[in-house]
């Protein structure tokens, strides 16, 4: 039943710059099943959106990338840009980009920018794309009218709406979402999640969201994976993340973020910050900021295990 | 919210409690913003169109108190903050800090009393001048300060209050450039900039949303625990409610230039009486997969303040919106004490 869809093994993503390498994904793992929502959580600069760009292949020249990513059973990695390009990406991988509210073409009408989407891709007639784009924008709650509607005619969220329809246009079976609410307000942002968890279901797409938000993946994913430092250090299902985490930097983000349920707590902090990754400290790479280091975690990198069923993770306390 | 005449026959009462624990009160505070028209334009329509920023507030805060303003963007929140430290003057309304109205005040005696009130941006990476060392960052309100302050002073005032934002030892720091340090020291400098006067008054516009959520807490703390050690007042102006109950005291809810909704934080977040204070609640993601949640998320987006709905507000988007609300607007009343909400249906009642 369960078909993995994407599978990353020894990713490393390095970019060269004037003072060496900075390791950005260094050696992460993670296998992802076909219909599943996944949640990539981290910091910013922890590379969870330089470890994404880099299965769309849309990485910057300076970026040195190694280890595998299979698609589908093929290694688009390795495979030829051309071919990616008009093969896999948007027609199986397709993304919602960061500041998607950014990512339309100010002097075309919605309905040009998904139409176009199709034609390139799949060769169909104008007449036909254009149906296409109308049925996508019923599907995200825009409506069809507003197909000859220009971006700057349509709110922050009507906007958004249309960039998920331009990420739906060929039908992929992988959508990638990179911080599709930020700038949003967060009745817009509830909308949103309703909209893409809703779509998530009804198409049995395979969704990654990578947010430094872990509220909303609890609200829309069934897996998570969490990164600290170019490392992915704890990966499992939601309830297990957030229930049951075993990782102490995972523990503490989660009990850093507010929430209006349940007694009034005090909000945790992590003392610190995240490190340079140009030289990234030995061992364990969150050993500075961890309450609960011992010797092994400032020499020894933690292993990647699998502690529980299906519930990765590295970490010495969890090892030993 | 009473009519501005009848305040005025019981100021003198009044003022006399507030000077000892009221820092800063709004009464009935406006901002209209005018529209930039064009030349053909402006010869031909009659009346410049306006924004209702901000549309008749009222509200005190005490001292060592952390008021929140929460709503969306565009609701005001941010203009309010800047009336309140002087940045923009209001269209009417007074302000009366430490029991002096600020809005009488000429522009001499406003520098003098700004020194008492400070202000903390919301972008750390923007606020600082990139050109300037921390140094010269943090020292600069004490060098624009009438008094003259001899450079000795200066040295270990900025020293004292690096200390107090936890940049320690403020040696290091002192002489780097803000490029030089990371998003959570920057805000913290910003910090430092502010206290540096020992304000007794702070407004603090999203002064975390752009930290990451582990060096956010940290950054949230350390501007609670200065409450304590300067005795110091805060507006805590946000988008985040879940936020909101953890930094604030009272927390006042606005929507489109009106304050629909105030009152002790738990009981806002426990009770709230308000049906768009229930929607925004509604709307926060809860970090806990298991959790039960109430599926209240209303339609559509806010009006524009230009042309803001007649009656209540909120009635295009209120899925509890009857008749009179189209008809009447609200006013702010307190149902209950200390529970202030402008709804003709508040819930639970």
């Amino acid at each position: 039943m369960t078909e993995e869809i994407l599978k990353l093994n020894n990713l490393r993503v390095y970019y060269r710059v004037l003072r060496g390498y900075v390791k950005a994904v260094d050696n992460i793992s993670l296998s992802i099943n076909r219909g599943e929502a996944v949640g990539l959580a981290g910091e910013s600069g922890c590379g969870k959106t330089t470890a994404m760009m880099a299965v769309l292949r849309l990485l910057p020249h300076n970026a040195h990338v190694s280890g595998e990513i299979i698609f589908e059973g093929k290694d688009i990695l390795n495979m030829p840009l051309e071919v990616f390009r008009k093969e896999i990406r948007w027609k199986k991988i397709s993304t919602i980009f960061q500041g998607a509210m950014n990512a339309l073409h100010p002097t075309m009408t919605i309905g040009e920018q998904i139409a176009e989407a199709i034609i390139l891709h799949e060769g169909v007639q104008e007449k036909e794309a254009y149906d296409r784009a109308g049925k996508l924008l019923d599907l995200v709650g825009i409506g069809s009218s507003r197909l000859d509607r220009y971006p700057h005619e349509l709110s922050g969220g009507m906007k958004q709406r249309a960039v998920i329809a331009m990420s739906l246009a060929c039908n992929p079976s992988l959508v990638i979402a990179d911080e599709p609410t930020t700038a949003l307000d967060v009745i817009i942002e509830a909308q949103i999640l309703k909209v893409m968890k809703e779509l998530q279901r009804k198409l049995g797409l395979t969704l990654i969201l990578v947010t430094h938000d872990l509220s909303m993946i609890a609200e829309i994913c069934s897996k998570s994976a969490i990164m600290y430092a170019g490392k992915i250090v704890e990966f499992a299902d939601v309830v297990k993340i957030f229930k049951y985490p075993l990782h102490p930097y995972t523990q503490k983000l989660i009990a850093a973020f507010p929430s209006i349920l349940g007694r009034k707590t005090e909000l945790a902090a992590i003392p610190g910050f995240p490190p340079d990754l140009l030289s990234p400290p030995k061992g364990c790479r969150f050993h500075p900021r961890c309450p609960y280091a011992m010797d092994i975690c400032r020499k020894e990198e933690p292993p990647y295990i699998e502690a529980e069923d299906n519930h990765f993770v590295a970490c010495h306390l969890v090892t030993k | 919210m009473p009519p501005c005449d009848e305040i005025s026959k019981n100021e003198g009462k009044e003022m006399e409690r507030d000077r000892n624990d009221v820092i800063i009160k709004a009464i009935n505070l406006r901002k209209y913003f005018p529209i930039k028209l064009g030349f053909i334009k402006s010869l031909l329509v009659k009346e410049v169109p306006l924004v209702r920023a901000v549309d008749g507030i009222s509200f005190e805060i005490k001292r060592k108190e952390v008021f929140g303003l929460v709503g969306e963007s565009g609701c005001g929140k941010t203009t309010t903050g800047r009336i309140l430290v002087g940045l923009i003057p209001p269209t009417t309304g007074k302000i009366y800090f430490n029991g002096n109205d600020l809005t009488a005040l000429t522009y001499e005696e406003l520098q003098r009393l700004r020194a008492k009130m400070q202000i903390i941006f919301q972008d750390p990476y923007e606020s600082l001048n990139p050109r300037m060392s921390i140094y010269d960052i943090v020292t600069e309100p004490l060098r624009l300060q009438k008094e003259e302050h001899s450079e000795e002073e200066i040295y270990e005032r900025a020293c004292r209050v690096l200390e107090s934002v936890g940049l320690v030892p403020p040696e290091e720091f002192l002489f780097r450039f803000p490029h030089e340090v990371s998003g959570g020291q920057r805000q913290r400098v910003a910090i430092a900039r502010a206290f540096i006067v020992e304000p007794k008054f702070i407004v603090a516009d999203e002064p975390v949303s752009m930290l990451d959520a582990s060096i956010r807490s940290e950054v949230a703390r350390l501007m609670l625990k200065l409450i304590e050690e300067f005795n110091v007042s805060y507006l805590y102006i946000t988008h985040d409610i879940a936020l909101a109950r953890y930094m604030c005291n009272r927390i006042s809810v606005m929507y489109l230039g009106k304050i629909v909704e105030e009152g002790p934080s738990e009981d806002i977040i426990k009770h709230p009486l308000h049906p768009y204070t229930e929607a925004l609640l509604a709307a926060v993601p809860v970090p806990d997969p298991t959790a039960r949640r109430t599926e209240i998320v209303i339609k559509g987006e806010v009006p524009s303040p230009i042309n803001p709905p007649p009656g209540c507000r909120f009635h295009t988007r209120c899925p509890y919106a009857k008749e009179k609300c189209k008809k009447e607007e609200p006013q702010l009343m307190e149902i209950s004490k200390n529970r202030f909400v402008a709804c003709h249906f508040p819930l639970e009642s």
